[in-house]
């Protein structure tokens, strides 16, 4: 066996969930789909005194939509979040990045939330939760509170949760009117860690000039790394090559820092980044002024 | 002091009651505990996906899953998937005509994984099958023979 010795409590309810996580404090760790915690365990790099089990808690399990926010529990598998109508139909950057992590067998188990608590900078979910503003529910036995992406994703595999609080919720705001989304991502194998990714969102005004715009960088960085300065040389433009190519340039020499890895250099990090800046801007750019070109 | 925990759970069909301690691993489980061996031990972190078993009909890593976890649930492995004892499934069947393997490690991996996708998806193009088998590696084949040996088994499943 790989793990060390560790006791095991599973619930079924939210509130034991909280009472054990009081009780034991740092010393337990929760278990959602477990895709990065047993791996982890197994290799020992984390050997946690006490793992409480959530997944047969399965109120924490839902997909719905309320005052136009998509809301997401956190034991939602990654699988069930691929292939919902109601998330390809209200948020397509969220449908269009779910099968880039991992293999299937993994997002079958790997859930929503785990990921987003687990806070691995080289992962989707958090880039993507940062580049779409959404906001976080974390409850406690003392109380509930908010937190919005940009302050809940801390640094690497650090997240803004108490000792004695769960990540319960995950709300999206609506997607934004006329704008158009990409993602992508280069990895040595389909399923690997990618060595670079960036989603990108580009909002156009009806007169087909860029409003507002957003570049979020994945491995470049020790969290999802948000571009604001290169997204701000996009507002007021229409989004020519010259443009494009400026905003890419400061994105990769200014906003990133890439650290390298076995797989690739930094060096080579920047360079897959530019590349793909260029293309994901020029796929969200066509795929806004198809929306607006729909509605005229 | 080691502390077991009792765990039940249905396993190709049959009801199976026993005990684990917390940290065993439900692929060492049925490998040791049950004796079923066909499911494999690679990698350990997700990524070989030697060890894909089905829990409640849908592949899973084995490895990325406590014993304990298996609780009330129902598990197949590769031993599940042949109907009878003189009896191949089509996969099978169809793996062995189109020389889909060679050392044979990543095969019951490969065929859990394959079993719910040829399910969903009866007619399956090449990039279809190419992608549902990106979480399966293998070593030997070149995975040419295993996406023929597929397509192989999807014509004889439809037959």
């Amino acid at each position: 066996m790989k793990p060390t010795p560790f006791e095991y409590i599973t619930v079924d309810s939210l509130e034991a969930a909280l009472m054990h996580k009081k009780e034991h404090g740092d010393e337990a760790k929760l278990l959602a789909g477990g895709q990065s915690l047993i791996p982890s365990m197994n290799y020992r790099l984390a050997q946690p005194a006490i793992l409480i089990d959530l997944n047969n808690i399965n109120g924490l399990r839902y997909i719905k939509t309320e005052n136009g926010e998509l809301r997401i529990g956190t034991m939602t598998t990654q699988a069930a979040v691929e292939h919902n109508p109601i998330v390809a139909q209200a948020q397509p950057l969220i449908h269009e990045t779910i099968p880039f992590i991992a293999h299937q067998q993994i997002r079958n188990r790997g859930t929503f939330g785990g990921s987003l608590a687990h806070a691995d900078p080289a992962s989707e979910l958090p880039l993507i939760a940062l580049a779409l503003n959404a906001k976080f529910h974390a409850q406690s036995l003392d109380g509930e509170r908010w937190v919005d992406a940009v302050d809940f994703i801390e640094t690497m595999f650090t997240v803004d949760l108490t000792d004695d609080e769960i990540l319960t919720e995950i709300a999206f705001p609506p997607f934004p009117k006329n704008t158009g989304w990409s993602f992508m991502e280069v990895s040595r194998r389909k399923g690997d860690y990618a060595m670079a990714g960036v989603a990108a969102l580009v909002t156009l005004g009806e007169d087909g000039v860029c409003e507002s715009a957003r570049l979020v960088y994945l491995n470049v960085g020790d969290k999802a790394m948000d571009a604001k300065k290169a997204a701000a040389l996009l507002a007021g433009e229409a989004l020519t090559k010259a443009a494009i190519d400026a905003a890419a340039d400061t994105a990769v020499n200014e906003e990133i820092m890439p650290f390298g890895s076995v797989h690739a250099a930094p060096e080579y990090q920047t360079h897959l980044s530019r590349v793909l800046t260029e293309r994901a801007l020029e796929t969200a750019h066509q795929r806004a002024k198809m929306l607006l070109e729909g509605k005229n | 002091m080691k502390k077991s925990y009792p765990i039940q759970f249905t396993i190709n069909g049959k009801a199976h009651s026993g005990e684990a301690e917390a940290r065993m691993l439900l692929v060492d489980y049925l490998r040791t505990e049950l004796g079923l061996t066909g499911t494999h031990i690679g990698c350990e972190h997700g990524v070989c996906g030697a060890c894909t078993i089905l829990v409640d009909g849908t592949p899973t890593r084995s490895c990325l899953m406590f014993a304990v976890q298996a609780d009330g649930h129902d598990l197949k492995t590769v031993e599940g998937l042949a109907p009878s004892e003189d009896e191949m499934h089509p996969l099978q069947e169809s793996f062995r005509e189109a020389h889909a393997l060679q050392c044979g490690f990543c095969t019951p991996g490969i065929l859990m994984t394959l079993e719910p996708f040829l399910e969903k998806n009866p007619n399956p193009t090449e990039d279809d099958i190419r992608e549902a088998l990106s979480g399966n590696i293998c070593r030997c084949t070149g995975y040419q023979h295993i996406v023929d040996a597929t397509q192989l088994a999807a014509e004889k499943m439809a037959d």
